[in-house]
């Protein structure tokens, strides 16, 4: 088997939408902290970015099959290290969620577990043997999804646990998901659900999350608790009308943490339906050529690698676009590669990274 | 069985591309509901959001005497606060802030720990209307201890002492009792409204309309900026018709002693002085009165809130004897009537004594002159009994006794005119002819306000014309208040000018030898008026407890000068001042300054003040060069943009409402 990989099959039309979100959401984040004390958070935003870019060449690099044969053990390191963060973890605003690392930095796990997982259900489903998935094979990629997102629910970390939903349900929907199985999952899942919110002595949320998701059903009924966040961000979007508008949701502070979590009402508001929905059409075109990418990957495990990126991308953009329009309860996830922040710029370039790397290899065979 | 290089299933793929289409869809849709179908909604909630509309608080008008002096002022009253959104140790500062502004450090730390879990942006009241010296401090310390800041707010400014409290009243945050009343539907809770006396009766005059301002602010209700500004309308600057000289002969001529003394106008009905005592310090309300204060004010016996001069209720004694002289003469009987008085005569069974019986002596011969000049209870024993009790409060009513007269105060009490069927309505019972004798000397049922007995005195003193007292200049009402306020009304009862000028002459030798108030006389001008002591308890049990205080007759004097066509008419009421004599020496003090002053030879003028320097004598004038209409108005911009409720100019005395 030749091995040659070359940049002329680098996917540059890709890397240049990527930037042109990236440097869309560096213009917001500069317009929303500008006059608050995260002023300077747009340059920070840079230099992920651009660190972000050079991982993305590195992880490029190393090809994503060797990478698979020792999946094991990137799997047991990373659900070691969600131990290490239950047991050691710094504590803030009453979740533990990150470990300190010499030198200040703040290391998340929980984010390197999502793209460990991505391969780790890609490597499963592509040595899988037969067309139709069984229930076995269904609940031992549960068990492979579900130990680490019960470690981060845990944390506890509701956001991020619920992102290892799309990459587990994008696997077993390629891995020959049948009818029956879908539908009885997600009988199984709407039980769950009812029971968790319905039934008073299961306390599987802490009643934050639980006022959390409850609040957006009717933000109006407490619109200076957790109901009022999805009231100004809807605010906000509305006020932008067609054009976009002042922006003083943004700038008098109205709406909360503009430069993260709502950067996308932050930027609705400032440049409108047109603007927004521009945005979103970048996006869509982004997961289209990811698609794409999938399709013309040169084996299963490509596909499924892809397809896992592409499913957590959407999930992102699903929760977090929903949430900023009011369909979606504020569970704190971020929009990808437009929100402020290291952790995630630098999870969507390295995840990027696998994309190019099962590109670059399409023609390899 | 597929090897390892098999495809993933292209029709799942494909089916993956549509479900990220129908997310996206939804999510347009999302956008497209709230900016393009709602947009107008969260555009205006969007507004309501950044816009906030803050009072501009309207300076109260001034209120002014009849020469335009000035007699209730605002002035800027600043209040020292402490910021907290600096980073600096506010404990640490505690001891030096403490100092400056005369406070306990350990109250300071206290308030510093109390407001801790507040949002920061709300600044700490540490102290209302602190003096020049602290002020000062912190101007002089803003980089030391710059968390230091002060607010300013328009007060009420009141005279000294008590001078003129009745009358003008005070402010106060306007209660929850007084916002159902219908003269108050429009305030708002946290307006500072007129609480009584003028500052009531006059209130929507001198409130002005409060003014607002559009302040851009952010989600922590800081201001960021400001759009627009409706200005505030100041409030209207009052004229009084009293003098303040002439009121402060009255506050001295009164002093400390209980009662109330009213001067007025006998052509016009315009009140010249009004007096009443004990009385209380307005300024104590404007800044904050504490419950004790408060307390002691109200459960006092002497009822300093209590404007005596409409609101006392008491027996008139004999000056009620000017009253039945004129229901005599226009009866036709008392012109006519001799009576002998040995010092006692005998009525239904039942031996009355006339005054002089406790000094051992007696009238003798008495016609209606002597009656009035020497108060013969006996001549008015009979003539009670002669005319019957209805015949008495026909006339007495005719004077305006029994009824309110009408004057621009809130709260005037109505005195009773007893009757045959005024006992049937309230008591159910018989009129006996024996209390008949007792109300022509003024005791008995019948009561009245010294402002009635004032009114009456001067309607017989004119020749029957009745005014109604006031207290406001009507050409300073605006048409539509002055029709409402009938202030300038003017009736005539019928009086047949002999009488009238019998009755005045009488009234005239009160004060001279011979009469009973012979001392008060002031050589040079001429004085009629008739004195009353008026019977707490019965001669005889007052005999029997000789020392004991509030038992002590309360001492009428009512009085005008000069006799024909008088330019002002004075009644005095001297609680506990046991005999006439002594209240009529308090009226002359009036009465004399009144004259003095029209005969341009002043005997005690305020002056305005010579430096900068402060006016002690009751009334104030703002500093020179001060009073611009614009300086006033810009006082009116002043808000207070307090979360709680804003800093009135005054602040509602506790157990108000």
């Amino acid at each position: 088997m030749a091995r040659y990989v070359s940049y002329r099959d680098f996917d540059w039309v890709l890397l240049g939408f990527v930037l042109l979100i990236c440097g869309l959401g560096v213009m917001e984040i500069h317009s929303a902290t500008v006059h608050t004390k995260f002023a300077g958070a747009h340059i920070r935003q840079i230099y992920w970015v651009l660190a972000g870019v050079g991982a993305m060449f590195l992880v490029s690099l190393i090809n994503y099959q060797a990478l698979l044969d020792q999946i094991h053990w990137f799997y047991i390191a990373g659900v070691g290290s969600l131990m290490a963060v239950l047991v050691f973890g710094t504590k803030a605003l009453g979740a533990k969620r990150w470990i300190k690392m010499p030198g200040g930095n703040h290391f998340q796990p929980s984010e390197w577990v999502k793209l460990i997982l991505i391969l780790a259900v890609a490597k499963y489903f592509a040595d899988m043997r037969q067309r139709e998935l069984s229930w076995s094979d269904f609940m031992k990629a549960g068990a492979m999804v579900g130990f680490p997102l019960l470690m981060v629910l845990a944390q506890p970390d509701l956001g991020t646990a619920l992102t290892y939903v799309p990459i587990a349900v994008m696997g077993v929907f390629l891995g020959g998901l049948q009818w029956k199985q879908g539908l009885t999952v997600a009988l199984l899942a709407g039980i769950g659900i009812g029971a968790v919110f319905l039934v008073p002595r299961v306390h599987v949320l802490k009643s934050y999350q639980k006022q959390r998701l409850t609040s957006f059903i009717d933000p109006e009924l407490d619109p200076q608790g957790s109901g009022y966040q999805v009231e100004q961000s809807k605010i906000a979007v509305g006020s932008g009308g067609l054009w976009g508008g002042k922006g003083s949701q943004t700038h008098g502070a109205f709406l909360p943490v503009p430069q993260t979590d709502f950067i996308f009402a932050a930027f609705s508001e400032e440049h409108g339906f047109v603007g927004a929905l521009g945005v979103l059409l970048v996006y869509f075109v982004v997961l289209m050529r990811l698609t794409q990418n999938a399709q013309t990957a040169p084996d299963r495990a490509g596909t499924f690698v892809v397809m896992g990126v592409v499913a957590v991308l959407s999930f992102h953009i699903l929760v977090n676009v929903g949430m900023v329009v009011g369909f979606m309860p504020v569970t704190g996830i971020p929009l990808p590669l437009m929100s402020y922040g290291g952790s995630s710029v630098l999870f969507m370039f390295l995840a990027l990274g696998m994309v190019m790397n099962v590109r670059m290899r399409r023609f390899v065979n | 069985m597929f090897g390892r290089d098999e495809k993933v299933s292209a029709i799942r793929l494909t089916a993956a591309q549509y479900i990220i289409l129908g997310i996206f869809l939804v999510l347009a849709y999302g956008l497209w509901r709230l900016q393009v179908a709602q947009s107008d909604y969260y555009s205006l909630a969007a507004e309501k959001n950044r816009i906030r509309n803050v009072p501009v608080l309207a300076p109260r008008g001034k209120i002014l005497d009849r020469e335009g002096r000035t007699i209730v002022d605002n002035y800027p009253s600043f209040s020292a606060l402490l910021l907290r959104d600096s980073t600096r140790d506010l404990t640490a500062d505690a001891d030096s802030i403490a100092q400056g502004l005369h406070l306990d450090p350990n109250e300071v730390r206290a308030r510093i720990r109390h407001f801790a879990t507040m949002p920061q942006y709300q600044p700490i009241f540490l102290k209302e209307d602190i003096t020049p010296d602290e002020l000062q401090f912190i101007e002089a310390h803003r980089n030391e201890l710059p968390e230091l800041d002060t607010i300013m707010a328009h007060r009420r400014l009141y005279p000294r002492n008590g001078f003129m409290a009745h009358m003008i009243g005070y402010v106060g945050e306007v209660s929850e009792d007084m916002l159902n009343q219908p003269q108050f539907e429009l305030y708002n809770s946290g307006d500072v409204v007129g609480i009584s006396g003028v500052e009531r009766q006059y209130n929507t005059l001198l409130m002005g309309q409060n003014g607002s301002r559009q302040a851009l602010v952010d989600s922590h209700g800081r201001e960021v900026g400001r759009l627009g500004e409706t200005e505030a309308v100041p409030g209207k600057q009052l004229k009084l018709t009293v003098d303040i000289d002439l009121q402060i002969a009255a506050e001295e001529a009164l002093g400390d002693k209980n009662g109330a003394i009213v001067a007025m106008d006998p052509h016009t009905g315009e009140i010249l002085a009004m007096v009443s005592r004990p009385t209380f310090d307005p300024n104590d309300f404007a800044v904050h009165v504490s419950r004790d204060q408060w307390n002691k004010l109200v459960t006092d016996p002497d009822k300093p809130l209590l404007n005596k001069a409409i609101q006392a209720q008491l027996a008139p004694g004999s000056t009620f004897k000017v009253i039945m002289s004129f229901a005599g003469w226009q009866e036709g009987i008392a012109q006519n009537m001799h009576v002998h008085c040995n010092g006692s005569a005998d009525f239904y069974g039942r031996n009355s004594k006339c005054w002089v019986y406790f000094l051992h002596q007696s009238h003798g011969d008495v016609d209606l002159a002597k009656a009035i000049y020497q108060s013969c209870d006996v001549f008015f024993y009979t003539l009670a009994d002669k005319l019957g009790i209805n015949r008495i409060a026909k006339y007495a009513t005719q004077l305006g006794l029994g009824q309110k007269t009408g004057i621009d105060l809130p709260q005037e009490a109505s005195g009773i005119v007893p009757s045959e069927e005024w006992k049937l309505r309230n008591f159910r019972q018989k009129w006996y002819a024996g209390e008949t004798i007792f109300v022509g000397i003024g005791q008995g049922a019948i009561t009245v306000t010294p402002v009635q007995l004032l009114r009456a005195i001067s309607a017989i003193s004119m020749g029957g014309k009745m005014v109604v007292p006031h207290v406001i200049n009507p050409t300073d009402l605006p048409p539509n208040y002055l029709e409402a306020a009938h202030i300038t009304d003017v009736k005539t009862v019928a009086f047949d000018p002999s009488g009238w000028n019998y009755i005045t002459d009488a009234m005239e030798r009160v004060l001279e030898p011979g009469g009973t108030s012979p001392l008060a006389a002031i050589p040079g001008i001429e004085i009629a008026g008739k004195t009353g002591s008026a019977q707490v308890v019965s001669l005889e049990n007052r005999a029997k407890h000789k020392d004991n205080a509030d038992l002590a007759q309360n001492g009428w004097f009512v009085g005008f000068s000069p006799r024909r066509n008088p330019d002002v008419v004075v009644c005095v009421l001297f609680q506990g001042g046991e005999h006439g004599k002594l209240a009529a020496r308090l009226a002359t003090q009036v009465i004399k300054a009144y004259v003095e002053k029209q005969r341009r030879n002043p005997q005690k003028m305020v002056e305005k003040p010579k430096s900068n320097g402060a006016v002690d004598v009751g009334a104030l004038w703002t500093e020179p060069g001060s009073e611009g209409e614009k300086e006033r108005l810009q006082g009116g911009r002043f808000v207070l943009d307090l979360p709680k409720k804003p800093l009135a100019t005054a602040i509602a005395a506790p157990g108000m409402r």
